[in-house]
């Protein structure tokens, strides 16, 4: 089915998307054009990236800079895209958690550490997509509904590319990621309400004429923004040898990035690039919001929203878009979807950094926590090579941890002092 | 019972391109009845082949969404404001 798209872009030079060949609708195949759109027409499903890929070459790839754009022949991106002015982000460190790994009974552990991000997010991976969408549509404003990270991360991008942006927030995320996402110079808005008010908002506001000439990443650049997150499956992969992780605990906020690594390692098998063997994906949830979960738990295949309650703000999406895609991948890869409460994903932070010296945000410990949760209750295979995923930095969340992480004393500058403070 | 209704872009090429419209009934399930009479084929893009809500749309009336009230049934004051939005956004 065609589709007239409703870009902005009206000067003359040809819209560039390199191995992109048109959206389709994840629900029912509608066809359309590339263009500013998110939804489909027909039934309101989500529209993804479909490509035309040429041959893709392991060593072309290898050959490639250190950053997500040496996946750009797999990605809707110009082929020139690592000369524009972009964050560079990616290609972050993947730890082999030997010490984690043997307090949880497994043999064979990794953090995907992705708070080694420009922004300190895995969010700088589908802002930097976006930012090429939005060029091509002709956007001079970069927007998005936000639950701390993205805002920062559009904030940034927005800045380095030249764009102006206008990010929203609910108004009580936590100080260190506000002030982060203001200081780019960007305008920031707080907004009076959940994550999921903040997101209909924004939808309400591209629909209205003030809004209708942005590009809101999350909105009406989905699509593009959301193949971000297959560059983690990319790097996991190639960084693992060219070999696909047994298994992987993934966060789940929108359900978004769990999805996309999906289609990046079907991807990677249907390129020849990776061996084709299963592997089982899991999702991880705080108990405070865990409408994904519980659909699991009580075996649907429809999500029903929640009122979000928990230290994890980062995934505090009590209606997530992707949700049924999730519960889809859960099952059909063998895995599962859990969750943990908030003293678990605390007690899991401190873990980590007790363990492996990485110092996770909320959402990392909401992952290393059901991580924990599966390898305890034996729902992991301990011989399989596993990968738990750490998308943000710990110094965004401190207040999660500020009650147990502090000095064990404060002393004097003298011997003495120190004895007397820790002589047993 | 009049309220108005708040059409998403995808929507719009069956109001003529207006972006809020008014509608009458005292329920979610009356008011969509009166949209699709006054707008043909409008409520078959917002509600499936069963009759129910489509799993990939949020309708709120007021501040509320519709799936934590009554569903088609939530109750439709007079003035309210009813949107119908695309669930695939945000995250």
């Amino acid at each position: 089915m065609a589709h007239t798209s409703t870009a902005v872009n009206t000067s003359a030079h040809t819209i560039e998307f390199g191995p992109a060949a048109g959206l389709s609708c994840r629900e029912c195949g509608a066809r359309y054009d590339l263009g500013p759109i998110f939804a489909c027409s027909e039934c309101f499903g989500p529209l993804e990236v479909a490509y035309d890929f040429g041959e893709v070459r392991r060593e072309d790839i290898e050959s490639g800079p250190a950053n997500i754009w040496r996946y750009r022949s797999l990605l809707p991106v110009p082929a020139d895209v690592a000369d524009k002015p972009n964050l560079q982000p990616g290609w972050t460190k993947l730890v082999k958690a030997d010490r984690l790994a043997a307090e949880l009974g497994l043999r064979s552990l990794y953090v995907k550490d992705d708070s080694g991000n420009p922004t300190h997010s895995f969010k700088d991976r589908v802002v930097a997509i976006a930012v090429e969408a939005a060029r091509n549509f002709g956007f001079h404003t970069l927007s998005c509904s936000s639950t701390g990270n993205l805002a920062g991360a559009v904030g940034a991008a927005a800045a380095r590319a030249g764009l102006d942006s206008c990010v929203f927030i609910p108004a009580d995320l936590e100080a260190a990621k506000v002030t982060m996402a203001a200081a780019y110079g960007g305008r920031l808005v707080g907004i009076d309400g959940t994550y999921d008010e903040v997101n209909r908002f924004c939808s309400e506001l591209m629909g209205d004429e003030l809004g209708e000439k942005w590009g809101f990443v999350n909105v009406n650049l989905r699509p593009y923004y959301a193949e971000g997150s297959k560059t983690l499956a990319y790097e996991i992969a190639e960084q693992l040898g060219w070999r696909l992780p047994d298994q992987i605990v993934i966060p789940i906020a929108s359900g978004s990035q769990l999805t996309k690594i999906d289609k990046g390692f079907r991807e990677l098998i249907k390129l020849g690039l990776v061996e084709d063997r299963p592997y089982r994906i899991f999702g991880a949830q705080a108990e405070g919001c865990a409408p994904v979960s519980r659909a699991f738990k009580a075996g649907h295949d429809v999500v029903q929203p929640v009122r979000p309650d928990t230290i994890a703000k980062s995934l505090a999406i009590g209606n997530p878009a992707d949700g049924p895609y999730v519960l889809d991948i859960a099952r059909r890869t063998g895995g599962a979807v859990e969750d943990v409460t908030d003293e678990e994903i605390v007690d899991a932070i401190r873990l980590l950094a007790r363990t492996e010296g990485v110092f996770a945000e909320t959402a990392g410990g909401v992952t290393v926590g059901v991580l924990r949760k599966l390898a305890r209750e034996g729902r992991l295979d301990p011989d399989a090579t596993t990968v738990v995923l750490n998308t943000g930095d710990g110094l965004k969340t401190l207040d999660a941890v500020a009650g147990y992480a502090r000095p064990a004393a404060v002393i004097r500058p003298s011997l003495d002092a120190f004895r007397t403070a820790f002589a047993n | 019972m009049s309220v108005s209704v708040r059409i998403p872009t995808i929507l719009r090429t069956y109001t003529n391109g207006a972006a809020e419209v008014s509608a009458e009934g005292g329920t979610l399930r009356e008011v969509l009845r009166k949209l699709d009479a006054d707008y043909p084929g409008i409520g078959g893009r917002i509600l499936d082949e069963t009759g129910k809500i489509r799993r990939f749309v949020n309708v709120y009336v007021g501040e509320e969404d519709v799936r934590f009230a009554d569903g088609l049934d939530t109750a439709t004051p007079d003035g309210v404001q009813i949107s119908v939005i695309p669930a695939v956004a945000g995250g």
